[in-house]
């Protein structure tokens, strides 16, 4: 399975991560290696067979709805990279 | 006021709406769920921050008012839904994905009626799901260069998203099913949905197409509307602005435009890019929901009476026009105080007198109150009005003095007997003393008399009116009117 | 009155200290020494937690003064730095959160705390536990005691070579497909991964959350046991643990392996292992067989083989939304001089990150893109649901499954670094197990060249007892585990 740049590119840019030129030729052969050696996966039957979404055999996990009381907002804040006047700061997002 | 696509394009009108459930605490937390009035970021805690290492836990009361409002809809609840995880990056999105439902919603199908265009209308839903809010953004322009600021607050809040079918052919039916699903929210108490706190959100999709004809044109889809009124404006505009490009043989862009309050027009939103991969999967935190008969059939106990129900029952029930009927069930509240107040008339008979005090003085007084002042506000609750109802038809009060009784009830809070006994309103009855006065007013008013002598009825009324006034109010209409019948016939 | 010996099992200090012959401080003061002294070589961790050890030592002072004889009160551990501990920076080895300092502890940290236990540092991993060797680490890999110029393998690296030191007797580590066994093998000590659900992942920095699990390295397996009984349970904060009781996990001990049903995937045996790994697990199974377990070699588990892909598109799948939240908005590493926000996410997370976990962040979100979703994310879920069903069909028949844990011994240092998939080639016989949930246990078993090698038991799901219970009676019947690495101090 041969991904070419372009297609390196646009998941980089879907999952956020900016990638340098190297790191893009270089992204695309191991991502390349690793998802031929997927082909395995086609050799399992696998009609009516369930998928697995979780190991464990549980449903209805949920609490009642009552409140604790939240964090301090200093607690809240205190590993913020920008911040001001008790929010969090970031550069101007356009699309409101 | 209706407007209609011109006659050769339909317009087919969807809408998406988010609503914030009105719980105590957060979605997939334990923070509190209100922030109304909150400092910024200090409903936080790890959870809803989307810090390292911290996991959801489902708020089972989310669920609940979730199947609700798909059980008064006439949904489906299908017996196993889940969550997913939505994936996108944004700065108010704290974990990068947002807990959501995708393809197994609480709730499938369903629909609400409203009034249509043309009479009762039914529209469709496609689905009901649940997930949670995101935290807010906030843009700063102090000069120096625009930034955002981001207020954690809202991050986690339960959010029930419903998406309807495009059945709307208006934006009259689509202002339409908007309050009406508004007015069905409130009924349940699952939310505030209201708009200005942004507990009441929506999108409105829409395309055009020749009439007649059933494959959709191309879709476009308008946001920031505020109001129901926006919603009707912005899909009339865009219905001409559609129809003016395809009859001058141009094609409709696939969109986002955003709704113009000022100018009542759409623009074309800053062209997102690609269209979101939101690369949907299971959520794995989060085991699934089974959701056995006997949990929505004990769901559906919690129904209260509906909003349509009530009033068809309060047009049966006490004999109501459909519009009073309609006004008085626009909320439970209201509802409520009116059936106690019949109650503390005393006589189901005196129904409709009691829903005429309703819609008129009463609602005046609370009108001059604000938009969304209840009798529960005031010093006047039911027991007054029922009270005030029964006084009148007992003929103790006249009923312009009733009026007067009203006024200082809503002043002073007392009972309306009590204030018509301190003001000396009761009507006089004393057959003596109304005589007397009867006499003296034929006396005082020659003309009037020779009026009446000469055939005009309507004299009577004036010396009537001044019986009263001599009486200043107090006097028995009919009683005086008898009695200058019986003196002006006498005196013949 | 017993000296102060750092190389005795955590039962016997905790006796020792029971009986007076030494204070909890006096062990944390002496524990601290030694790991300072062998972090030039060993760096085992990211940060020593020196004003905390002591608080806490002194807390389990009080503790043995009011004759509490539980088992942890006073006993030094080790801690995986992906879990989060209140005031104490967190960094999950990563440049992303070089300077994270949470402001709340993981329930398995709680856990330790009730317990008595003395936290003495936050161990080195491979970058947000993506990793089998440690070398992936952004401060610097961790080495193998056994020889500074090898990997003591991953991601937990730090927490099984601090424990194979000497430097402490019991660790934390995490597991999601492999890395507390995997590096116990190499490390010649015992690892176990607690059945999925069995201990809160809360507080934990989350890799792939369906397969991630907490669990103990130790040198005794009774220490294992305690450690393990410590922290698991179910936890209302953590939906994907399971109300079922914990036992004693040392309860079974006395059974010893008679009539242990023993499944032997030949499979595992046949190919790829380095040289000396076969012999050592052959003479282990020969030992399991004189005390009375019953070996079949006849057990298969035939998709076992499309485990590695299974495994390395749902783990990243996974990690690709667990790790969306790193984005210099909230906490963490920051570019703030991007031309706009967007910009700014990404060179935060371009720089933030390291390579391998941004290759499998970018594996992930191609897994679960349009169009390839259901050819490999969905295709993935499926293969696990039959793998986890001949799991399920090998238990009806055996009490534990035995393979190797890791197909070679400890490699150098930086040998295995150019390719990534000979990377994950060393999780082969480890992920199976994630896929389905199923607990196991890393047992030392000798020596190929002088470097340790790990045999693996795995068991039926909440069976943690007869896995401890079997590398118990295998310890007493062996010296395996015993001998100590000669090049630290």
């Amino acid at each position: 399975m041969a991904l070419t740049a372009d297609e390196v590119r646009y998941i980089a840019r879907l999952a956020r991560v900016a990638l340098t030129g190297d790191e893009v030729e270089r992204m695309r052969e191991q991502l390349s290696n690793i998802l031929d050696h997927f082909q395995a996966l086609n050799d399992v039957p696998t009609d009516d067979v369930p998928p697995t979404a979780q190991s464990l055999d549980l449903a209805n996990v949920d609490r009642p709805d009552q409140t604790h009381p939240p964090a301090d907002r200093e607690q809240v804040l205190a590993n913020a990279p920008r911040r001001e006047n008790g929010f969090l700061r970031v550069r101007a997002v356009l699309e409101a | 006021m209706t407007t209609k696509a011109r006659t050769e394009y339909e317009v087919v009108v969807g809408v998406e709406v988010h609503v914030q459930l009105k719980t105590r605490s957060k979605m997939f937390c334990a923070c509190p769920r209100d922030y109304y009035n909150a400092e910024p970021n200090t409903h936080v805690c790890p959870v809803c921050l989307g810090a390292p290492g911290v996991l959801p836990v489902i708020n089972r009361e989310a669920v609940h008012f979730t199947i609700l409002a798909g059980l008064a809809m006439g949904c489906e609840i299908p017996a196993e839904s889940k969550f997913d995880r939505k994936n996108y990056p944004y700065p108010d999105l704290m974990k990068g994905y947002q807990i959501s439902q995708y393809d197994r919603p609480l709730c499938v199908g369903g629909a609400l009626e409203i009034e249509g265009d043309d009479g009762p209308k039914t529209v469709r839903l496609e689905r009901i799901h649940l997930e949670e809010d995101t935290a807010r953004l906030l843009h700063r322009d102090d000069g120096a260069e625009p930034y955002s600021l981001i207020d954690v607050n809202r991050s986690g809040v339960p959010l029930m998203e419903l998406v309807t079918k495009p059945d709307m052919r208006s934006g009259h039916e689509t202002a339409a099913f908007l309050r009406t699903l508004r007015q069905l929210l409130r009924y349940l108490e699952i939310s505030d949905a209201d708009m200005e706190k942004g507990s009441f959100r929506f999108d409105v999709n829409l395309s055009l197409r020749p009439r007649g004809t059933q494959p959709l044109g191309t879709k476009v889809e308008l946001k920031n509307m505020n109001s129901f009124r926006s919603a009707q404006r912005g899909v009339e505009f865009e219905v001409q602005r559609q129809s003016a490009i395809l009859e001058s043989g141009g094609r409709i862009l696939l969109e986002t435009r955003g709704f113009v309050d000022a100018t009542g027009e759409t623009a074309s939103q800053r062209s997102k890019e690609e269209a979101h991969d939101y690369r949907y999967f299971p959520e794995p935190d989060l085991p699934p929901l089974r959701i056995p008969a006997e949990e929505v059939a004990a769901l559906r106990e919690r129904l209260p009476e509906l909003p349509d129900a009530k009033r068809a029952r309060f047009e049966r029930e006490y004999g109501l026009p459909h519009d009073e009927a309609a006004l008085l069930a626009e909320t439970r509240a209201r509802a409520g105080a009116f059936e106690e107040a019949v109650r503390a008339a005393g006589d189901p008979k005196r129904a409709r007198a009691v829903a005429h005090w309703l819609i008129g003085d009463v609602a005046r007084h609370l009108n001059a109150l604000g938009a969304d002042a209840e009798l529960a506000d005031t010093r006047v609750t039911p027991a007054h009005i029922g009270e005030l109802a029964r006084l009148v038809e007992e003929r103790t009060v006249t009923a312009s003095s009733a009026k007067e009784v009203l006024d200082a009830a809503f002043e002073s809070g007392e009972m309306p007997a009590a204030i018509v006994e301190a003001r000396g309103l009761r009507i006089v009855s004393d057959a003596g003393a109304i005589d007397e006065v009867a006499r003296r007013v034929i006396e005082a008013n020659p003309k009037a008399v020779d009026d009446y002598r000469g055939g005009k009825e309507s004299a009577i009324k004036f010396l009537v009116g001044q019986v009263m006034r001599e009486m200043r109010g107090r006097a028995d209409p009919n009683g005086a009117t008898e009695a200058l019948r019986s003196h002006l016939e006498a005196g013949r | 009155m017993a000296t102060l010996d750092l190389d005795v099992p955590a039962h016997e200090h905790a006796a020792r200290m029971r009986a007076g012959d030494y204070t909890a401080r006096a062990l944390a003061e002496a524990t601290l020494a030694r790991i300072r002294a062998q972090e030039p070589a060993l760096h085992a961790y990211v940060t020593i937690t020196e004003e905390l050890a002591r608080a806490q030592a002194d807390a389990a002072d009080a503790r043995l003064r009011a004759g509490d004889a539980a088992p942890l009160v006073g006993i030094p551990v080790g801690v995986k730095d992906l879990l989060c501990t209140r005031g104490v920076r967190t960094t999950a080895s990563s440049r992303m959160l070089e300077r994270f300092v949470p402001f709340y502890d993981c329930t398995v940290v709680e856990r330790l705390q009730a317990a008595g236990a003395v936290i003495v540092g936050k161990t080195n991993l491979d970058e947000f536990a993506m990793g089998s060797s440690t070398e992936h680490s952004a401060f610097g890999p961790t080495r193998n005691p056994w020889d500074l110029e090898r990997v003591p393998g991953g991601s937990s690296g730090g927490s099984a070579a601090t424990v194979a030191a000497r430097g402490v007797p019991i660790s934390l580590g995490t597991d999601t497909g492999g890395s507390i066994r995997q590096p116990a093998a190499l490390c010649g000590i015992l690892g176990l991964k607690p059945t999925y659900g069995r201990v809160s992942r809360y507080g934990v920095v989350a890799f792939a959350s369906s397969l991630d699990q907490v669990g103990p390295f130790g040198r005794d397996a009774e220490d294992v046991a305690n450690l393990l009984g410590a922290i698991a349970g179910h936890d209302e904060r953590d939906s994907t643990t399971v109300p079922v009781p914990v036992p004693d996990y040392t309860a079974g001990f006395a059974r010893g392996l008679a009539g242990l049903r023993v499944g032997v995937p030949e499979q595992f045996l046949e190919r790829g292992l380095g040289p000396g790994v076969r012999e050592a697990i052959e003479e282990a199974i020969a030992v399991f067989e004189h005390a009375g377990a019953i070996i079949d070699r006849s057990v298969a588990l035939p998709t076992a083989g499309a485990a590695l892909a299974v495994y390395y598109i749902i783990a990243p799948s996974e990690a690709s939304a667990n790790l969306a939240r790193y984005d210099g908005v909230k906490y963490g590493f920051a570019v703030t001089d991007g031309a706009s926000v967007e910009a700014e996410m990404s060179e935060t997370r371009g720089r933030g990150f390291g390579s391998e976990v941004k290759r499998r962040i970018m594996l992930g979100t191609y897994a679960l893109s349009a169009g390839y979703y259901d050819a490999y994310y969905l295709k993935a879920q499926k293969v696990r649901t039959v793998i986890t069903r001949e799991f399920e069909s090998a238990f009806a028949e055996h009490d534990v499954i035995l393979t190797p844990t890791s197909p070679t011994t400890a490699f150098r240092l930086g040998e295995k670094l150019e390719d990534p998939y000979a990377m994950y080639l060393n999780d082969l016989f480890t992920i199976p197990v994630n896929i389905s949930g199923d607990p196991a246990i890393s047992i030392p078993c000798g020596f190929a060249d002088g470097l340790p090698v790990g045999l693996q038991l795995i068991g039926r799901h909440f069976d943690e007892a007869t896995l401890l219970a079997a590398a118990n009676a295998y310890g007493e019947a062996t010296d395996a585990g015993k001998a100590s690495p000669a090049a630290l101090p």
